[in-house]
C-alpha cells in the first residue's frame, strides 16, 4: 500500500483562501457544453441525474398503477384487456423495484457520499458515471420495448415454467433478462465503488464509529449486492439460455426444475428487499436528528442493527415460498429467522422515538416525512411478522394482504424517506429551499392518500381477493374496498404532483438557501449550497459524529473538527486516501479527469444486448468489439496520471 | 370439538368493529366467500386462532407506536425553525433506556410467536385421522382437473372444478403442476399449496360442516389467472358415496334433438372434452361427464345454466379472453341442441 513518505511529498495545511479556491475550481470543474456534460464523472452531477432518472421511472410505474386502479376500481370492469393489464403491472413491479427504489438511494448517496464523508469524489469515479449510463441504457431499453409492446408480462418475479418459452413465446421475457443482467452489473459497478469508497475516502478523523448513519445503510445494502446481484443475474442467464439456445434449467419435462427459478430469484429478492430499504432508513436516522435538536440515540445500536438486518435479510428467502411444498423443518427455520429479523427494525423504532421523545422536535416539511415514516415502517413491518409466520403466511401469500405489506414497506421505508431526504438535501443540492407551506400540502396530501388507498388492501386481502387477478366478481365483497384503494391512489398521485410543482417551482423561485439552512450537523452543511465542484478546499478533519455541533455539544476547543483549514490537495485532482479503520492520511490518490469512456462502454454493452434480443449475431460481434475497445480505453495507461500541475514523483493510485 | 369451533364467535364484536373502523366500507366477512378470519375443520381452525392472534398483537403494536410518536411529537414542542439560524440543542445524554426497553418487550412477543408458529404448523402438518379418500387435482390453464383415486381402478374417475368431499374426515389431496404453477386454495378449509410441474405436492383437507366452500387459484398463471376458481362440497358421508357411484354410471343414450346434439358434440368438441361412454374422448379440456351436477362452468366463472351455457360456448373469448377454448363454428340451432344434449348428462 502506498503512503505518503512513497510519494514523497506531505501535502501542506493552511487556512482556505480565494488563490486556492480558483485553482481547484479550474482543476475539477466540468468542461461546458454537451460533451462535459457526456464526459463528467462529478459524483453530485452523476448523483442528480440517478435521482433524476428514478423520479421519472417512479412517475411511469405511478402512472401505469394508476391505470389499473381504474380497472380493478370496481367488480367486472373492461378498461383493461388481460394482456395489457398483465403487462401494467409486471411493469410497475419493475420499475419501481428496480428502477426507481435501488437507484434512487444510489443517487443520493451518490451525491452525499463524498460530502458526507469529508471527500472530493467518490473512490472511482468513472465506475461511477458507468454505473449511472447502465442504469439508464438498461431502464430505456425495458422501456423501449414495452411502448412497442414487449415488456416483461409475468410479473416481476418472472415465475417459470410461464416465462420459458413454451408459455411465453413472445420476447417479451427475453428483453426483460437481458435488461435485468445489464441492470445487475450496473448494480454491481456502483456497490463495488460505495465499497472502495467507505474503505478508503473518509475524511481524516472519521474513524468507523463516526460515519453518518445513512453510509452505513448504503455500505451494508451494497455489501449486500455483491452477493445478491450474482444469483439474479445468473437466474436470467439461465433463462436466456433455456429460452435461445435450447438448455433445459429451468423445463420440467427435460428434468429441469421450477423451484430452481424461486430459490435463485428470492436469494436475490430478499437481500434487495433490505438493500432498498435500509439506506433510507438512515437517510432518516440522520436527517430526523437535526428537526429533534439532539444527535440520534443508540448510535452504535442502530449502526449494529442496520448490519445485522442484512446479515439476516440473507436467511429469509424461503418466506416468499411457503406455500411451494417445502419439508416443515426448513420452513421452521425461515419461519423464525423471518419472525426474529423484527428485531434489528425493533431497534431503529426505539431509537428514532427516543430521538424524538429526548429531543424538541422543530416542525418542518422533512420532519413530517421521517417522523411519519416511523408509523408506516411499523404498520409495514408488523404485516411482515405476519407473513413470517407459516401457517398464517399460507393463507395471507398471494392475497392483497401482501400488497399492502410490500407497499408500506416500499412507500412507506423508501418513498416517504426519500421525499423527506429531497425536502432536507435540496437546499444543497440546488443552492434553494423548497417551498414549506406547500411542503405541508404535499405531506399531508401524500400520507392521507397512501393510507386512503394502501390500508384498505389489509382488509381487501383479509377478505380473501388474490393478487394479480384483472377483474372480479361483484359476489366477492371486494368492491368497496377496492374504489376506496384507487380513490386513495389518486390521491397519493396528486400529492406526487405537488412534490413535482415544488421542486420546479422552487428552482425558479426558492429562497437562497446559504450553506446550512438546518442548522445540521455533519460535514456536508460545512461547504457551499450548492457544492463546489471540489467539495472542500480544503481536506476536513473529524473529531466526532458532528462536526458542526461540536461547540454546543460542549467539546473542549482544541479538540475539534476542522473545515476551514486543512490538508491542501492542488497538484492535479486530487483526493486523500485514508486507513480502513481509523481514517489516518495515508495516500494521495490521483483521481480520473471526465470521459466519454464509460458512456461508450455502456452503450457497447447495450448494443450486445439489443443484438442478443434480436437474436442478431452480427450486432452481438459489433457491440462485442465496442465493449473491447471501450475496456481497452478505459485500461490504457495515462502518461500524465491526470496530473495538471507540478508533477510529483513516486507513484500514485488510479481512481 | 376444536373442529368444530370457529373462534369468530368471542371475537365477532371486535371484528365488525374493526371492520368498520379500518375499511369504512360496508363489508361483512360472511359476504366475502374468500376470506379466512373464520374456517371450518382441523386444519383450518388452529391458523384462524393463529391468524387473529398476530392481528391483535400487530394492531396493538401499531397503537403503541403511534401514540409514542403522537406524544414524542407533541409533548415537547422545539422552537419554529427559521432558516439558516442556530437553534438550541439538547443535551446529547440519555435516550438508551428506549432501546433496552423495547426490545426487551419485542423480543418475548416475538418468541412467542415463533412458539405458537411451529406448534401450529405440526399440530396442522398431518390429520388426525387416516384420510378417508385421495383426490389428485391438476391445475390447469385455467381450470382444475380432479381425479378420484381409489384401490379399485374401475372406480376412479375423472371430473373438474368441483370437488366433493365427506364431511367430518380428512381427505388427502395431491396437487400437481399440469402446466404452468397454479395455486389451491380453498380459504375456509386451509391455507395455499402450489401445484407445480415436475413435483406432487401432498396436503389435506377436511369441512367439519356440510356446504360449498369457494376456491381459488393463487399463483398468478397466465392472462385468465382471474377466472380460475373452483368449489369444494362437503356431503354427508352417504351422500358423498351416493355422488361417487353416480359420477361412475354411464349417460343413457339421447333421443332426439338431444340425439342430435350429441353426435355434434362428439365433432365439434369431442376432441377436447371427454364424456365418458360416448366418443367423446378428448383431454385437453375439462371431462364433462355429469355436468350437469356442477353447479358453475368455465372454472367457476358462470353459472351452470342454459343462457350461460350457450354464452360461453358460442363465445369463450369474450367470457375468458385468451382461454384455451376456441370458438366454435356452430349455427344457432346447432348451439342448442348441444344445449339440449349437455342436459342430459346429470
Amino acid at each position: 500500500m502506498a503512503s505518503t513518505s512513497d510519494y514523497e511529498r506531505s501535502p501542506t495545511v493552511t487556512e482556505v483562501d480565494t488563490p486556492l479556491t480558483e485553482k481547484l475550481k479550474s482543476l475539477w470543474e466540468t468542461r461546458p457544453g454537451f460533451m462535459g456534460w457526456l464526459a463528467t464523472v462529478d459524483h453530485k452531477e452523476i448523483g442528480l441525474r440517478y435521482i433524476i432518472t428514478a423520479f421519472a421511472f417512479l412517475i411511469a410505474g405511478g402512472i401505469e398503477a394508476l391505470i389499473f386502479r381504474v380497472q380493478l376500481a370496481w367488480s367486472n370492469m373492461h378498461v383493461l384487456k388481460p394482456e395489457q393489464f398483465d403487462q401494467l403491472f409486471t411493469m410497475h413491479g419493475m420499475t419501481m423495484i428496480f428502477l426507481y427504489a435501488g437507484p434512487v438511494l444510489s443517487g443520493f448517496s451518490n451525491y452525499l457520499w463524498p460530502l458526507l464523508l469529508g471527500s472530493r469524489d467518490m473512490a472511482l469515479p468513472r465506475l461511477n458515471a458507468l454505473s449511472y449510463w447502465i442504469y439508464l441504457c438498461a431502464g430505456l431499453f425495458l422501456y423501449s420495448a414495452f411502448l412497442v409492446g414487449f415488456g416483461p408480462n409475468v410479473g416481476w418475479f418472472n415465475y417459470v415454467p410461464l416465462a420459458a418459452r413454451a408459455y411465453n413465446n413472445g420476447p417479451n421475457i427475453d428483453i426483460y433478462a437481458l435488461g435485468m443482467i445489464l441492470l445487475g452489473i450496473s448494480t454491481t459497478v456502483g456497490a463495488v465503488n460505495f465499497i472502495v469508497t467507505f474503505l478508503r475516502m473518509r475524511a481524516p478523523g472519521m474513524s468507523i464509529n463516526r460515519v453518518p448513519i445513512m453510509v452505513w445503510g448504503t455500505l451494508t445494502a451494497n455489501a449486500a449486492n455483491l452477493f445478491a446481484i450474482p444469483s439474479v443475474s445468473l437466474a436470467f442467464f439461465l433463462l436466456w439460455m433455456d429460452r435461445n439456445l435450447g438448455t433445459h434449467f429451468f423445463d420440467t419435462t427435460a428434468g429441469g426444475s421450477a423451484l430452481l427459478w424461486q430459490h435463485l430469484f428470492w436469494m436475490f429478492g430478499h437481500p434487495w428487499v433490505y438493500a432498498i430499504v435500509l439506506p433510507a432508513m438512515g437517510m432518516v436516522s440522520d436527517g430526523l436528528p437535526v428537526f429533534c435538536r439532539r444527535p440520534l440515540v443508540g448510535y452504535t445500536a442502530v449502526a449494529l442493527a442496520t448490519v445485522a438486518t442484512m446479515v439476516l435479510g440473507f436467511g429469509v428467502w424461503v418466506h416468499h415460498m411457503f406455500a411451494t411444498g417445502l419439508p416443515n423443518i426448513s420452513l421452521s427455520f425461515f419461519s423464525a429467522a423471518s419472525i426474529i429479523i423484527t428485531v434489528p427494525s425493533a431497534v431503529g423504532v426505539f431509537a428514532w422515538l427516543a430521538t424524538i421523545w429526548t429531543g424538541r422536535p422543530v416542525f418542518t416539511t422533512p420532519f413530517l416525512f421521517f417522523a411519519s415514516f416511523i408509523i408506516l415502517f411499523t404498520i409495514g413491518g408488523v404485516s411482515g411478522f405476519m407473513t413470517g409466520s407459516v401457517p398464517v403466511d399460507w393463507q395471507l401469500t398471494d392475497t392483497y394482504f401482501v400488497v399492502a405489506h410490500i407497499h408500506y414497506v416500499l412507500i412507506g421505508i423508501n418513498v416517504f424517506p426519500v421525499v423527506g431526504a429531497l425536502y432536507f438535501w435540496f437546499p444543497k443540492f440546488t443552492g434553494k429551499m423548497m417551498d414549506e407551506r406547500l411542503g405541508r400540502w404535499n405531506f399531508w396530501t401524500m400520507f392521507l392518500g397512501f393510507n386512503l388507498g394502501f390500508f384498505p388492501m389489509h382488509i381487501s386481502g383479509l377478505l380473501g381477493m388474490p393478487r394479480r387477478i384483472y377483474t372480479f366478481s361483484d359476489s366477492m365483497g371486494w368492491d368497496w374496498l377496492n374504489l376506496i384503494t384507487t380513490l386513495g391512489s389518486f390521491v397519493f398521485a396528486i400529492g406526487v404532483l405537488l412534490l413535482i410543482y415544488n421542486v420546479i417551482n422552487s428552482l425558479r423561485h426558492g429562497v437562497s438557501a446559504g450553506a446550512n439552512p438546518w442548522d445540521g450537523p455533519t460535514l456536508e452543511w460545512a461547504t457551499t449550497s450548492p457544492p463546489p465542484p471540489y467539495n472542500f478546499a480544503v481536506i476536513p478533519t473529524v473529531a466526532s459524529r458532528h462536526p458542526l455541533w461540536e461547540d454546543r455539544l460542549g467539546m473542549p476547543a482544541g479538540e475539534r473538527s476542522q473545515v476551514q483549514r486543512g490538508l491542501v490537495l492542488d497538484h492535479g485532482k486530487e483526493a486523500l486516501g485514508t486507513t480502513t479503520v481509523d481514517a489516518e492520511p495515508n495516500v494521495i490518490l490521483k483521481m480520473p479527469l471526465d470521459t466519454l469512456v464509460p458512456l461508450c462502454l455502456a452503450l457497447s454493452m447495450t448494443i450486445v444486448a439489443i443484438g442478443l434480443a434480436l437474436i442478431n449475431w452480427w450486432v452481438v460481434v459489433v457491440g462485442g468489439a465496442c465493449t473491447a475497445a471501450s475496456v481497452l480505453a478505459w485500461l490504457w495507461p495515462e502518461a500524465r496520471l491526470g496530473e495538471t500541475a507540478a508533477p510529483a514523483p513516486g507513484r500514485a493510485q488510479h481512481g | 370439538m376444536l373442529d368444530q369451533f370457529s373462534p369468530v364467535g368471542p371475537f365477532v364484536h371486535f371484528k365488525r368493529t374493526l371492520l368498520v373502523l379500518t375499511a369504512l366500507a360496508p363489508v361483512r366477512a360472511h359476504a366475502a366467500p374468500l376470506q379466512y378470519l373464520s374456517g371450518a375443520g382441523q386444519k383450518a381452525v388452529p391458523v384462524v386462532w393463529l391468524t387473529w392472534g398476530l392481528l391483535i398483537i400487530s394492531i396493538a403494536v401499531i397503537a403503541v407506536i403511534g401514540a409514542l410518536l403522537a406524544g414524542a411529537i407533541w409533548h415537547r414542542r422545539g422552537q419554529a425553525w427559521v432558516q439558516g439560524e442556530k437553534i438550541v440543542l439538547q443535551s446529547h445524554e440519555g435516550g438508551l433506556n428506549w432501546l433496552w426497553i423495547g426490545v426487551g418487550i419485542t423480543a418475548p412477543v416475538l418468541l412467542l410467536t415463533v412458539v405458537w408458529t411451529v406448534k401450529v404448523l405440526a399440530q396442522i402438518q398431518a390429520p388426525s385421522g387416516t384420510p378417508a379418500v385421495t383426490i389428485e387435482i391438476t391445475g390447469r390453464q385455467w381450470w382444475w382437473q380432479v381425479r378420484y383415486l381409489s384401490g379399485d381402478v374401475s372406480r376412479s374417475f375423472l371430473t373438474a372444478n368441483e370437488i366433493h368431499i365427506p364431511v367430518g374426515v380428512p381427505v388427502r389431496l395431491k396437487l400437481i403442476g399440469g402446466d404452468v404453477i397454479h395455486s389451491f386454495w380453498v380459504p375456509q378449509l386451509a391455507g395455499k399449496m402450489d401445484a407445480i410441474p415436475g413435483l406432487t405436492n401432498e396436503t389435506w383437507i377436511e369441512a367439519s360442516a356440510p356446504g360449498t366452500y369457494r376456491g381459488q387459484c393463487t399463483e398468478y398463471c397466465g392472462v385468465q389467472h382471474a377466472h380460475m376458481a373452483m368449489v369444494v362440497v362437503a356431503q354427508p358421508q352417504a351422500d358423498f358415496r351416493a355422488w361417487w357411484d353416480h359420477q361412475l354410471t354411464r349417460p343413457t343414450p339421447p333421443q332426439g334433438a338431444a340425439a342430435i346434439g350429441q353426435a355434434d358434440f362428439v365433432v365439434h368438441c369431442g376432441s377436447c372434452h371427454t364424456v365418458r361412454g360416448t366418443e367423446a374422448a378428448g383431454a385437453l379440456g375439462p371431462d364433462l361427464s355429469h355436468l350437469m351436477q356442477r353447479t358453475t362452468i368455465a372454472a367457476g366463472t358462470l353459472v351452470n345454466d342454459g343462457p350461460a351455457r350457450a354464452h360461453w360456448i358460442a363465445d369463450p373469448q369474450s367470457v375468458k379472453p385468451g382461454s384455451l377454448m376456441p370458438s366454435p363454428t356452430l349455427s344457432e340451432d346447432d348451439l342448442a341442441k348441444i344445449n339440449i344434449y349437455l342436459e342430459t348428462l346429470g
